[in-house]
């Protein structure tokens, strides 16, 4: 098993698909020669040649919309949107196509696009390069989204993804892309969609998170470990549709939650989710659902950057504070 | 099957209904010398020394802001090396009341119309406070989601128009931005409601990896105008006295209700795509060496130099000034105390809704963040 970033990982998974499957076509800015602006296509255009990698005009509505088109007839496009703050264009594509054509058509035909963009905050980056809007996707009938939290996620989830019948949204964390290495085997193997990933057991209480989160979640459970406090913790991954069966049932043994996510709060998915803890597991709550979260702001350019998004020390206070409810 | 494969002959009874010309503009050649009978104002060739400081002024500027971004003290940045005789020239010929709607690669401009360096630094490194012009007032901040600020560029005009107001709006983009539907949509209705706007496709032939070729199959990027029933000419965007000329034309036509015009200015991307980004990945060393030639500082230079008298000494002088206002400018911006992180919150409305006073306290009370 080779070491491999997020960003490789994405490469690897792109070169699995594009050579086991001809319909396989990537398209995007700058996705060709360049290998992309962070590279994850690297290499692809001159394996598998400029009508299967292709360097599109500067126009996002293009992008998703053509891909729309590609995927009706059979193709299997996997577009990228440079930066998430690029991809509100596509919301009229993604809404109200691909998300619809199967219902519209009965079935006579499908959309098996991917769209995949970098996202989230972290790195310094300019103005509209670190929001995290995912929510603005969850909340569109459907289409799935998805975003790995590490570089085998990364890889079996983007398989997932293109294989899949219908359209995905594919978020990558950028503030991970470099982050960390991990042996990922490089053999085709998919990860299943639609389902959560326990990351850690714990028996005190479930952490909820996805993306970059996971980081400083995963630190805050090492933390409270420290204090003797045992966290579960659950990478929800297909972030829409919501597996909500795990987390319910990791509650229902640990009675305590904390959801933990990039985005502004308001409306966000944690809400969702918080929403469902009460509908369907509210028994078993022995406190109220915490969430951290960034804050419903426009998100600051970089100087304030590390004040908005959530950090290790407000999880593992939000997690002392559930625990602290007796 | 190629297209002269196909029968284009014309059937008898097809006739021309529209036919178009796109002009291109140049007075000086690569090495300033004149090639036709200059426009009135560079009649006197002293009178282009301001412009002229203004693209020097930039180009020292660029080349902190580079040294910065490489030490730390600033973030990502887009260079606008070579491209100072369009840029510059926009923010020289504008009024101080119409307004400029920049995209991330017009500093030159900005500098032009007044932005402070000291603001331009604040914003690349990562401080709204940058966005906060003390002049001009009415300008927009940097548009960063390509072409966008294209259609705010025709609401600003419409605000003009409405009002009677002798003001013109400038929107300036890349060659890569007229491939988005915003470009095209604001010039449709610039053309339908006549809107004083002044499109400038800063042609620098490359978006970030992407050569122009690769953007448009159209012979040039101004005959885009024409469909929207709009004028469009092409300028040589490094020659500074060209592009003045155009502007002037274009500014006048627009304020005196001529209505729009769409000017591709071509000029050469001499650096990197920002900070981040590594051209040699994708763009031919041999190109660049043969742009540097045509390069718009140097050209202005050896004119100047030959026809106003513009010595060694002058440049050597005007060197060391901007130099020491590039200095000064960056010593006031390493001085700004930083913001207080409730400040997040506090331009999000004109009022903060009780919702959010809570999170503002979490944050007032959680203090700076300490990495
Ligand atoms: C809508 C949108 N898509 C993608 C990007 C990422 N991006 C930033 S600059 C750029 C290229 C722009 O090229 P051009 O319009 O020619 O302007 P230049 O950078 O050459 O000045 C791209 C793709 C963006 N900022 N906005
Ligand atoms: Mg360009």
């Amino acid at each position: 098993m080779t070491e491999l970033t997020l960003v490789e990982a994405v490469t690897r998974a792109l070169a699995w698909e594009m050579n086991a499957d001809p319909a396989v076509i990537v398209l995007g800015e700058d996705v060709g020669l360049n290998g992309g602006v962070f590279r994850a296509t690297a290499g692809l255009q001159e394996r598998f040649g400029t009508q299967r990698v292709i360097d599109t005009p500067l126009a996002e509505t293009l992008i998703a919309g053509m891909s729309v088109g590609m995927a009706a007839e059979h193709l299997k496009p996997v577009a990228e949107i440079q930066f998430m703050g690029f991809i509100y264009p596509t919301i009229d594509h993604i809404l109200s196509h691909a998300g619809r054509l199967r219902t519209r058509t009965r079935g006579r035909l499908t959309c098996p696009m991917v769209l995949r963009a970098a996202f989230g905050g972290g790195i310094h980056a300019p103005e509209h390069h670190s929001e995290s809007t995912e929510a603005l996707f969850a909340h569109i009938p459907g289409i799935r989204v998805v975003i790995p939290s590490s570089p085998a996620r990364a890889y079996g989830l983007l398989l997932a993804a293109i294989r899949d019948p219908d359209p995905v949204v594919f978020l990558e964390p950028k503030r991970l892309y470099r982050m960390l290495k991990q042996p990922v085997a490089d053999d085709g193997e998919a990860l299943p969609l639609d389902v959560c990933f326990v990351l850690r057991e714990g028996t005190d209480l479930t952490l909820v998170s996805w993306g970059a989160m996971i980081v400083e979640t995963l630190a805050a459970a090492d933390r409270l470990a420290a204090e003797g406090i045992s966290a579960e913790v659950i990478d929800v991954a297909t972030i829409a549709p919501l597996d909500i069966d795990s987390i319910l049932e990791s509650v229902a043994r640990t009675g305590r939650c904390v959801i933990v996510h990039e985005a502004a709060r308001n409306n966000g998915v944690g809400a969702e989710i918080a929403a469902e803890l009460a509908d369907k597991g509210l028994l078993s709550l022995l406190a109220p659902v915490a969430r951290v979260t960034g804050y419903d702001t426009i998100m600051p350019l970089y100087q304030l950057e590390n004040d908005y998004l959530p950090d290790t020390a407000r999880i593992v206070a939000a997690a002392r504070q559930t625990l602290e409810v007796t | 099957m190629t297209p002269s494969d196909h029968d284009t002959t014309r059937p008898a009874a097809a006739r021309a209904v529209a036919s178009f010309e796109i002009c291109h503009t140049q007075y000086l050649d690569a090495e300033g010398a004149v090639l036709h009978p200059l426009p009135a104002f560079a009649r006197e060739p002293k009178s282009l020394i301001p412009l002229y400081r203004r693209m020097v002024l930039a180009r020292v500027f660029d080349a902190k802001c580079i040294s910065l971004q490489r030490t730390g003290q600033l973030g990502t940045y887009s260079s606008g090396l070579g491209q100072e005789a369009t840029m510059a020239t926009i923010g020289h010929t504008m009024q101080p009341e119409d307004v400029l709607l920049p995209s991330y690669r017009e500093t030159a401009a900005q500098l032009a119309r007044g932005v402070r360096m000291t603001e331009i630094l604040l914003y690349w490194g990562g401080d709204e406070r940058g966005s906060n012009f003390a002049v001009p007032t009415r300008d927009f901040p940097v548009c960063v989601p390509v072409a966008t600020h294209a259609l705010h560029a025709v609401g600003v005009a419409y605000a003009m128009q409405y009002r009677a107001e002798p003001r013109v709006a400038v929107c300036v983009h890349g060659d890569g931005a007229t491939s988005k539907g915003d470009f095209y949509e604001a010039m449709n209705i610039a053309g339908v409601r006549q809107l004083p706007v002044v499109f400038v496709v800063s042609n620098n032939q490359w978006a970030i990896s992407t050569p122009r070729r690769a953007q448009s199959a159209a012979a040039t990027l101004a005959q885009k105008a024409i469909a929207a029933g709009i004028d469009g000419e092409q300028v040589d965007g490094n020659d500074a006295i060209a592009m003045r000329d155009c502007m002037e034309r274009a500014l006048t036509k627009a304020r005196t209700g001529g209505g729009p015009h769409l000017i591709e200015a071509l000029t050469y991307r001499l650096g990197d795509h920002t900070t981040v980004d590594d051209a040699k990945r994708y763009r031919d060393e041999g190109e660049v060496e043969a742009a540097w030639q045509r390069e718009p500082v140097r050209r202005l230079r050896q004119f100047l130099a030959r026809e106003a008298g513009w010595t060694d000494d002058d440049e050597a002088r005007l060197q060391t000034e901007c130099a020491a206002q590039v200095e000064q400018a960056v010593a006031e911006y390493r001085a700004v105390p930083p913001q207080p992180p409730e400040a997040m919150f506090d331009y999000l409305f004109a009022t903060l809704p009780i919702r959010l006073r809570a999170q503002r306290e979490e944050v007032l009370q959680r203090g700076r963040h300490h990495d």
